[in-house]
């Protein structure tokens, strides 16, 4: 069996995109979709480019309820970013493929996703979201 | 209107206590007020408290003692000590009451305060994936703020370093030694940009204030300090919160800005007429974006600002007199009284080495909380 996303309703079936929520009556556009969404909310593919708005990065191994490598010696600093999904949204991410030092406010990201724990064996691996910059860019 | 008048202030000292839990932290607080007012508990005809992690305010009377006095627990977060000071104020301005008391308390394990992200309607793979952290919100927030307004990352430590030297010269505070600007920017990264040193830590601690109707004050012949307003307001939408999956791409104003425009008007005051100012410090890019919320300066001004020492006790406009949150620690039902007590003995003349020169008449206090509240209080002589 494949790596799984860390949750349902987190991703569409093909991993695109991530599924956001839409308010029909307001038009507002959220992250994620509740889990028990009032019958105004329907889910929505969100963009799969944007550009980071601001981010910050992580540079201690979170406490509990964290379910990712917490191990001083292997904890890797990750970044959180907002990243501006043009007449959507701003999504609360990380970045993938960057390090932390070349970050710039304003750049094109592509969503992605990452194993929560790289070091897990395949089967129990869980995919989180996270954004790599453009290529090119 | 005749004002409230604040008769009584009382501090149980921030920072660690061993052996002394929270709410007897609070009896200390209250018994100095009481003393300070010279009044006696019995005296006293109604209470609002709270606390975020050490029981219920109205357990203290079993300390105090049994008067059967009208004691209403508030619970607000991080605005409980600055909403139970508004229930006090109420209480008087209605008519019913003429003396009263307001008293926060706090005692917080060491560490980060833990949180679960279904108390925040939030999916558990949200905690799971490492999002569920205040830090990395403070750094994200103050991250797009000084990009946005051309800040550099040294008035960061400018902010702490100011902090740590007002701390030295506070009896209540907890960090009482000096940090060195270098020290505090070549510390170890929290969440970028901010370093350990900008980050304020969870304490304990413990403030009661005792009120009373003007006619009631001027009876009792103490010295008077006004209460001109307290106002408490929420978030508007579009503001930035704490543990947000999303945002809005349309941004929108603050907590602070609604809570602050709201005192000025009730007051009758401006920016311009304020001596003191004493705003919340989570961290140091808090005080910053405080500082153009509150309306005492533009974004962007900060860092001039604090080149200049514009908000050192000696400057133009004193902010964070006894350290703030930085040097005080953080009790969370407690730290929005602090900021009172702090005007109350700089008002007083009081305040012995942080003393505030040029005899200062009106100060003000704001306290911001998640997700989004704000409390902002207006003091006169």
């Amino acid at each position: 069996m494949n790596a799984q996303p860390i949750a349902d309703n987190l991703f569409t079936a093909d991993m695109g995109a991530l599924v956001g929520a839409r308010n029909k009556e307001t038009g507002h556009i959220f992250f994620p979709l509740p889990l028990n969404p009032d019958d105004n909310i329907e889910p929505i593919a969100l963009a799969s480019r944007g550009t980071v708005w601001t981010y910050t990065v992580q540079r201690f191994p979170p406490k509990e309820p964290y379910a990712g490598p917490t191990d001083p010696e292997k904890f890797k600093p990750y970044v959180v970013a907002y990243v501006s999904l043009p007449g959507q949204t701003m999504v609360e991410s990380r970045l993938t493929g960057i390090e932390p030092e070349d970050v710039k406010i304003g750049m094109e990201v592509e969503l992605t996703a990452i194993p929560l724990d790289p070091d897990a064996p395949p089967e129990e691996q869980k995919l989180i979201h996270a954004f790599k910059p453009v290529q090119g860019e | 209107m005749s004002d409230v008048c604040i008769v009584g202030a009382g501090i149980h000292p921030f920072g660690r206590t061993e052996g002394r839990d929270g709410m007897d932290q609070g009896v200390f607080a209250v018994k100095q007020a009481l003393a300070d007012s010279g009044i006696e508990w019995k005296d006293v005809q109604f209470a609002f408290g709270g606390s975020a992690a050490s029981g219920n305010a109205d357990n203290m009377v079993s300390q105090l003692g049994l008067t059967g006095i009208q004691f209403i627990n508030v619970s607000n977060g991080c605005a409980t000590g600055g909403s139970a000071l508004n229930a006090a104020v109420s209480a008087i301005k209605s008519g019913e009451y003429e003396l009263g008391m307001a008293v926060g308390f706090d005692k917080h394990p060491r560490g980060a305060f833990n949180a679960d992200p279904s108390d925040y309607g939030l999916p558990n793979w949200y905690g799971e994936a490492g999002y569920m952290l205040t830090v990395q919100f403070f750094g994200a927030k103050i991250m797009r703020y000084l990009h946005e307004h051309d800040i550099s990352r040294e008035t960061l430590g400018r902010v702490a370093e100011k902090a740590f030297r007002n701390g030295v010269k506070t009896d209540h505070a907890w960090r009482r030694s000096e940090v060195d600007l270098d020290t505090i920017m070549n510390a170890p990264m929290i969440c970028d940009p901010l370093t350990k040193y900008m980050f304020c830590s969870p304490a304990e601690g413990a403030v009661a204030l005792i009120l009373a109707s003007e006619k009631k004050a001027k009876e009792m012949g103490v010295p008077i300090i006004r209460l001109k307003t307290s106002v408490m307001r929420t978030r508007p939408a579009g503001s930035f919160e704490v543990f947000a999956a999303s945002i809005d791409n349309e941004r929108g104003g603050t907590a602070t800005e609604i809570a602050s425009k709201a005192a000025f008007e009730q007051a009758g005051l401006g920016p311009e007429d304020i001596d003191i100012a004493q705003l919340q410090d989570t961290e140091s890019g808090a005080e910053i974006m405080h500082m153009a919320e509150n309306g005492f300066c533009k974004p962007g001004e900060q860092e001039q600002w604090l080149l200049e020492g514009r908000s050192d006790i000696n400057g133009t406009l004193p902010i964070n007199t006894d350290g703030g949150c930085l040097a005080c620690g953080e009790p969370v039902g407690a730290s929005g009284l602090r900021q009172v007590y702090e005007n109350v003995v700089q008002l007083r003349g009081t305040a012995g080495a942080r003393q505030v020169p040029g005899d200062p008449k009106t100060a003000y206090t704001q306290v911001y909380g998640a997700p989004g509240v704000s409390a902002v209080t207006i003091l006169q002589r």
